[in-house]
């Protein structure tokens, strides 16, 4: 009972500290609310604007009607280049695609001699070389066909393939950015707000204050974690409402207080992280650099910047000890598939063990650092 | 006027007229007017708070003139030519033991590094140093680090600094206080010694220690930001009619507030209490035999191989103010921190109440109050809700934390301040409010650590008032430590400490008399002086040889390189950071390299064949080879089919319905539904485009993979076809991709902290003050520290280049002189980010938050890494082109997998030109040479 008082009272003076202070409501704001805007409003398809250049060495009817149904927002209008214009082009960056057509092609076309076009791809980004060279087949051959037969889609294949999209059948990129954006400026402001509130305790000499008086080194440590855990939350369900469900407009298809409790246990895991950062480091350079170190791998491993699957298994064993994987899928399952509780426990338990551990190592190493800050 | 002025010996060497500066809210200075003679040795007196460290500034050039006017030697600071003109005639000091040193650096490299910034040559240098600390005794510890000095010597050692370039206006900001008395005595005969050698100098010196002001010229009297008296120091007392600089003083604040009546204590009062040989109130009677309420024996402290503490030995009876005095690190507050257990004991124990220390015993510390000695509470919170904390921590309860209030509010008079924040109160006041939520919990024993460094003697009087209450009247054990004499004699029995030994514990009377001293003081002087050789002090080198030209103005590049020697070395001695720097980034780069994929791989699917014929099986097998999917267990049933896409486990499901066989056997055609996960919607792109692609090689291969199929052999194939090529990245590998798109990341967030927090630093450690008062340009200071940081770049992005030519098997197919020429470019801008960003920020914290959040953003992001820029939308675009690392990354994406030359690369590498000098050209500009 003690104790929950203690932490009671501490978690208070934390979140007068943390609110008092006009620079960091600014970058919460701006976290939650700018930067998750930006990032998800930014979120384009995998191909859009890109810019492709045409050699058209056949000048005819059916390369201009190719030509012409390469369309924004997928593809810039398409700019006529010669071969070693398009090569240089491509080597500048300023194109991604070169579609080039031989002569006769629209000849050949209708005598039925089935001839080739080339498609030059840039292949620094893959994805994007790879999904722009399927869109333009598909555009080259229904053109074809539509030139030749009036009819884009050909004669009726014998086996057809239906394709659809669950939880986002219009592929609309915004949601699941969104959501990933929203997943980053909770793990950077988690673990960075955490960790500083415990080094700028310690720079101020006011840990020593905490230390002679009848609390416990979990006391002190829990107390700035549930501070921290509060003002994000608080934050998060803001951004949720208005940014995300408002602004935005995305539908979150299951429960809206379970996303919010499994934010809550992905805060613990964060602010853990962030708590043993702040005992780790011994000055504020330190701490800057281990929460870089720390925050690229959060964001651009577990899921938000290419597929968990996709990793080496090796990284993929390392990633399970990344609380923002379970989160991220804890997310998607929840926000866009509609799943419950039977579904997604396994990702809240490996988040709240996680944030144990993690809370565990940073007591040990408390009073370590104690001794080496005098 | 002007022409008398500048010529003669009458010439003032600062003036100031009707000058305000204020704080916010607070007035620092109000309309104060003052003419300080040249060539004498001026003393400004004064509590803590009064304002006397801002008229300093003020005059030193360091602090921005609000209103009014300054003039020193012979011009208006508020003057920026001047100023600079001036920079190398004067020299300050600013408060605060070795503020303006450099911790980590050896006396000698301090040295160099301000001998350059006055524009000494190397020789010129050499000599100076050598002659300036044979004269302060210095010369055996060269070699140490300014931070491994003792108080005294610290002070020394800024004296040397500031007399490098032989000034002729000398500003010292409470030079002594926090130093033992010895050291104090030598620091004062050294100025003498200057004085005597350079009579023409003037020197402007303000002190706590109203005792060292007898000493001086010339005598400033200060309270509330306005000048009470001026005379000198036998004039004052003449006036005054008193025998004491320090009564003489008490005696014009009375004058001065009978005008605006105050409860301020009597003269009397204070004067026996600064009296240094009789002590205000006589120890009680010897304590009865009981259990101490302290016992330390052989205490030991190492840290390292240096022992701060060494076999310490002390009883301290119940009820007993026990002083602890010595130099600042002695080891006093390390042996109160083993005390409260804050620290373990490297060997030895001590017992509180006759029980060890305990340091995880949380009921034990109910019996203590600590007091640590730089104000530890919390500066965000009001007086009110610091006092109710540390209730609320103590469970006093409701009822009782109220009666504390009411019993210690007024008895530390701080019912007026109860709603203020506690970081904006004078230091008197803060004082007493640290020891009011000491003692809040009413415990038996009261540490505290230096409680009364830099309050001023009529506040330092209240607090031992409020002390000796405690000790007599509720028996409350006191254990001090001071560096007041005046104080020692109120306490029952004192030690004095050396490093880290207990030279002597008796009562104050006692000590005195061991030594056939006059005063307490003098008696320590002794003590020490027996423990540490004598120093061979020979002022009288002081002076210099030859003139040295001082006032450099314009851009230096010795002084810029000053910075950067200065900048490297300080780096040097940070090999933590330095390793997190490379190893980091190292780490990362492969971890990152090879964990990003922009391939899709082994995506989970099932199907849900209500078929079973061999055509079905046949067309799920071409999908079942496939290296891009994973077979899961088949769907048993429909609802199977959305449980498990629900849950994430599925990322692909097919649907065959039944009849698929027979219908394709006999013409008629079938269909295949295929439910792809659409949460991720880039996965969901590529998954689709790969099951598209898998359907169509089925379809166009009819027989060739599956024989079931054959009939799907088509009658009229596409009339034409498209061939597509792969540029860079045939194979379509991720590695090579991603490969060089990762340094680009970590070259721009690692530097730009590394330089936020480096300039950040100075501003809250206060070597700040030595850009301030040098001539030391903003170019010069920020671009010298700069150069450091663009070399640690260069120097990772070799690292970094290496380990993807090497480790990740990515050929480097360009030209390397691009890419280093890009890197170069690339590490201007991104240090250039971290300047601007340092300078809009007062605190490291604030500069670390600041850098990460608005840098990783778009540098994640925007800039090309996953998504190119061009497909992005809206203010996102915007702004990944207006951010270097997209610059950069089509450079090092350019040159590693599209083989490129300058040619091709010149259009970016301009862009990215750009960056470096407007973020750094900005923080030039925006960075104050004077501080508010």
């Amino acid at each position: 009972m003690r104790r929950v008082e203690n932490i009671f009272w501490l978690v208070g003076k934390e979140l007068k500290s943390v609110l008092g202070d006009p620079v960091m409501v600014i970058l919460i704001l701006w976290s939650f609310v700018a930067a998750v805007m930006l990032e998800a409003s930014g979120a384009g398809d995998t191909v859009r604007n890109a810019a492709i250049a045409v050699v058209d060495e056949d000048r005819s009817p059916l390369t201009r009607q190719i030509e012409a149904a390469l369309i924004p927002p997928w593809f810039q209008v398409p700019v006529a280049m010669t071969a070693d214009q398009a090569g240089a082009a491509m080597d500048r960056g300023e194109i991604m695609f070169a579609l080039a057509f031989p002569p006769d092609f629209a000849a050949d076309a209708i005598a039925g001699k089935s001839p080739v076009a080339q498609l030059l791809a840039d292949a620094t980004a893959v994805s994007q070389a790879q999904l722009g060279a399927d869109y333009i087949r598909n555009i080259v051959q229904s053109e074809a066909r539509a030139f030749l037969t009036g009819n884009p889609d050909g004669p009726t294949p014998q086996l057809r393939l239906e394709l659809r999209r669950a939880f986002n059948p219009n592929g609309n990129p915004v949601w699941f950015k969104a959501m990933s954006s929203l997943l980053n400026q909770l793990s950077l402001l988690t673990i960075a707000l955490t960790g500083a509130a415990m080094l700028r305790e310690r720079e101020h000499g006011t840990i020593e204050h905490l230390m002679v008086m009848p609390l416990t080194p979990v006391e002190v440590a829990l107390s700035k974690v549930l501070a921290t855990m509060v003002v994000v939350l608080v934050a998060f369900i803001g951004s949720l409402l208005f940014v995300v469900q408002g602004v935005l407009q995305v539908p979150v298809a299951g429960s809206a207080p379970l996303l919010v409790a499994g934010a809550a246990v992905y805060l613990w895991a964060a602010a853990a992280i962030g708590m043993l950062l702040g005992t780790l480091a011994r000055s504020m350079a330190q701490f800057a650099l281990l929460v870089i170190m720390v925050i690229i791998p959060v964001i651009m491993l577990s899921g938000g910047m290419g597929a968990v699957e996709s990793q080496p298994d090796l990284v993929q064993k390392l990633t399970l000890a990344l609380p923002s994987r379970h989160f991220l899928a804890f997310a998607k399952a929840v926000a866009f598939r509609g799943a419950g509780m039977s579904t997604v426990w396994p990702q809240l338990l490996l988040m709240a063990g996680l944030g144990v551990a993690f809370f565990t190592a940073s007591l040990a190493l408390f009073r370590r650092s104690m001794s080496l800050s005098s | 006027m002007t022409t008398q002025m500048m010529t003669g010996q009458t010439e003032p060497v600062a003036q100031l007229g009707q000058v305000s500066h204020r704080f916010g809210k607070v007035k620092a200075l109000e309309d104060l007017t003052l003419v300080l003679p040249a060539g004498r040795m001026i003393g400004l007196i004064g509590p803590d708070g009064v304002g006397k460290s801002t008229l300093m500034g003020l005059i030193a050039g360091a602090k921005r003139l609000q209103q009014g006017t300054v003039r020193t030697l012979g011009g208006s600071m508020a003057d920026a030519r001047h100023r600079t003109a001036i920079g190398g005639r004067i020299a300050y000091m600013p408060q605060g033991l070795g503020r303006n040193l450099y911790h980590d650096l050896s006396l000698r490299e301090n040295l160099e590094f301000f001998g350059k910034l006055f524009g000494l040559g190397r020789a010129e240098r050499a000599t100076r140093i050598d002659r300036l600390t044979r004269a302060t005794g210095l010369h055996p510890f060269l070699d140490r680090p300014a931070g491994k000095l003792s108080g005294g010597m610290k002070q020394k050692l800024g004296l040397c600094s500031a007399l490098i370039h032989d000034p002729d206006f000398l500003l010292l900001d409470e030079p002594t206080t926090g130093v033992d008395p010895l050291s104090r005595r030598q620091f004062w005969d050294l100025i003498d010694a200057i004085r005597a050698d350079r009579p023409q100098m003037s020197v402007l010196v303000s002190t706590a220690y109203m005792e060292e002001a007898a000493r001086f010229d010339h005598l400033v009297a200060m309270n509330a930001g306005r000048v009470l008296a001026e005379a000198s120091p036998a004039d004052l007392m003449v006036q005054t009619e008193t025998t004491s600089i320090g009564a003489a003083y008490v005696a014009l604040l009375q004058a001065d507030n009978d005008m605006a009546p105050n409860d301020s204590p009597t003269a009397d009062a204070f004067a026996s209490a600064t009296d240094p040989v009789v002590p205000a109130e006589q120890p009680t009677a010897p304590p009865p035999p009981e259990e101490p309420a302290i016992r330390a024996r052989d205490l030991t402290r190492r840290f390292g191989d240096f022992t701060a503490v060494d076999k310490v030995n002390f009883d301290i009876a119940r009820g007993e103010i026990f002083g602890f005095l010595g130099s600042n690190g002695c080891g006093k507050t390390t042996t109160m921190k083993m005390l409260t257990g804050l620290l373990p004991a490297t060997e030895g124990e001590a017992w509180i109440f006759g029980s060890p220390v305990d340091a995880q015993d949380p009921q034990a510390r109910r019996r203590v109050g600590f007091m640590s000695q730089a104000f530890s509470l919390y500066g965000e919170l009001s007086v009110r809700e610091n006092l109710l904390l540390h209730a609320r921590l103590f469970h006093l309860g409701r009822a009782r934390t109220d009666q504390r209030m009411l019993d210690l509010v007024p008895r530390f008079e701080l019912e007026e301040h109860l709603d203020q924040r506690a970081d904006t109160l004078p230091l008197g006041l803060r004082q007493r409010l640290s020891l009011a939520v000491a003692v809040i919990h009413e415990p038996e024993i009261l540490i505290l650590d230096e409680p009364t460094s830099g309050v001023d003697p009529q506040a330092r009087d209240d607090f031992w008032k409020l002390l000796l209450d405690l000790s007599r009247n509720d028996r409350v054990t006191i254990f001090v430590s001071t560096h007041f004499m005046d104080e020692a004699m109120r306490c029952d029995r004192i030690s004095l400490m050396h490093a880290g030994k207990v030279l002597v514990t008796d009562r104050p009377d006692a000590i005195i008399a061991s030594r056939q001293a006059p005063s307490l003081e003098e008696a320590f002087i002794a003590y020490i002086s027996a423990e540490i050789p004598p120093e061979p002090a020979s002022a009288a080198v002081l002076a210099s040889t030859s003139d040295s030209d001082g006032n450099a103005s314009g851009f230096s590049l010795r002084r810029l390189l000053a910075y950067t020697t200065r900048e490297a070395m300080q780096v040097r001695r940070d090999p933590v950071r330095l390793a997190f720097a490379f190893l980091g980034t190292a780490m990362l780069l492969l971890i990152m390299s090879f964990g990003i994929s922009q391939e899709v791989r082994n995506m989970p699917f099932a199907a849900l064949d209500q078929d079973h014929s061999p055509e079905s099986r046949a067309y799920l097998s071409t999908f079942e080879d496939s290296h891009w999917f994973l077979t899961r267990a088949p769907i048993l049933d429909p609802t199977a089919l959305k449980q498990r896409m629900a849950s994430g486990e599925l990322t692909l499901a097919f649907q065959i319905p039944p009849g698929f066989g027979a219908d394709l056997r006999r013409g008629i055609g079938a269909e295949v539904a295929a439910l792809i996960d659409g949460a991720d919607t880039t996965r969901a792109g590529t998954v689709e485009s790969y099951v598209q692609g898998n359907h169509a090689s089925v379809v166009a291969n009819a027989g060739g993979a599956a024989p079931a199929l054959a009939m799907l052999a088509q009658a009229n194939p596409e009339p034409v076809q498209l061939i597509s090529r792969f540029r860079y990245n045939p194979a379509m590998e991720s590695l090579p991709s991603i490969g060089p798109s990762i340094p680009p990341l970590l070259l721009l967030l690692f530097p730009a902290i590394l330089m936020a927090v480096s300039v950040a630093r100075e501003k809250e450690i206060g070597t700040i003050t030595n850009f301030y008062v040098t001539p030391t340009g903003r170019a010069e200071f920020l671009i010298g520290k700069q150069l450091v940081y663009i070399g640690i770049t260069l120097l990772n992005f070799a690292i970094l280049t290496a380990l993807v030519v090497l480790a990740l098997g990515v050929p480097l197919r360009g030209d390397p002189l691009v890419l280093l020429l890009a890197a170069l470019l690339y590490s201007v801008a991104a240090t250039g980010f971290g300047l601007l960003v340092s300078i809009m920020s007062s605190t490291q914290v604030t500069a670390v938050f600041a850098s990460t959040i608005l840098s990783v953003m778009p540098t994640l992001q925007f800039s090309g890494m996953m998504t190119p820029v061009s497909s992005l939308e809206g203010p996102a675009r915007i702004l990944g082109n207006l951010w270097p690392t997209t610059w950069y990354m089509a450079v090092s994406v350019g040159t590693f997998t599209k083989g490129l030359g300058l040619a091709d690369l010149s259009g970016a590498l301009m862009r990215l030109a750009v960056f470096g000098p407007v973020f750094t050209g900005l923080a030039i500009l925006t960075l104050r040479k004077q501080e508010k």
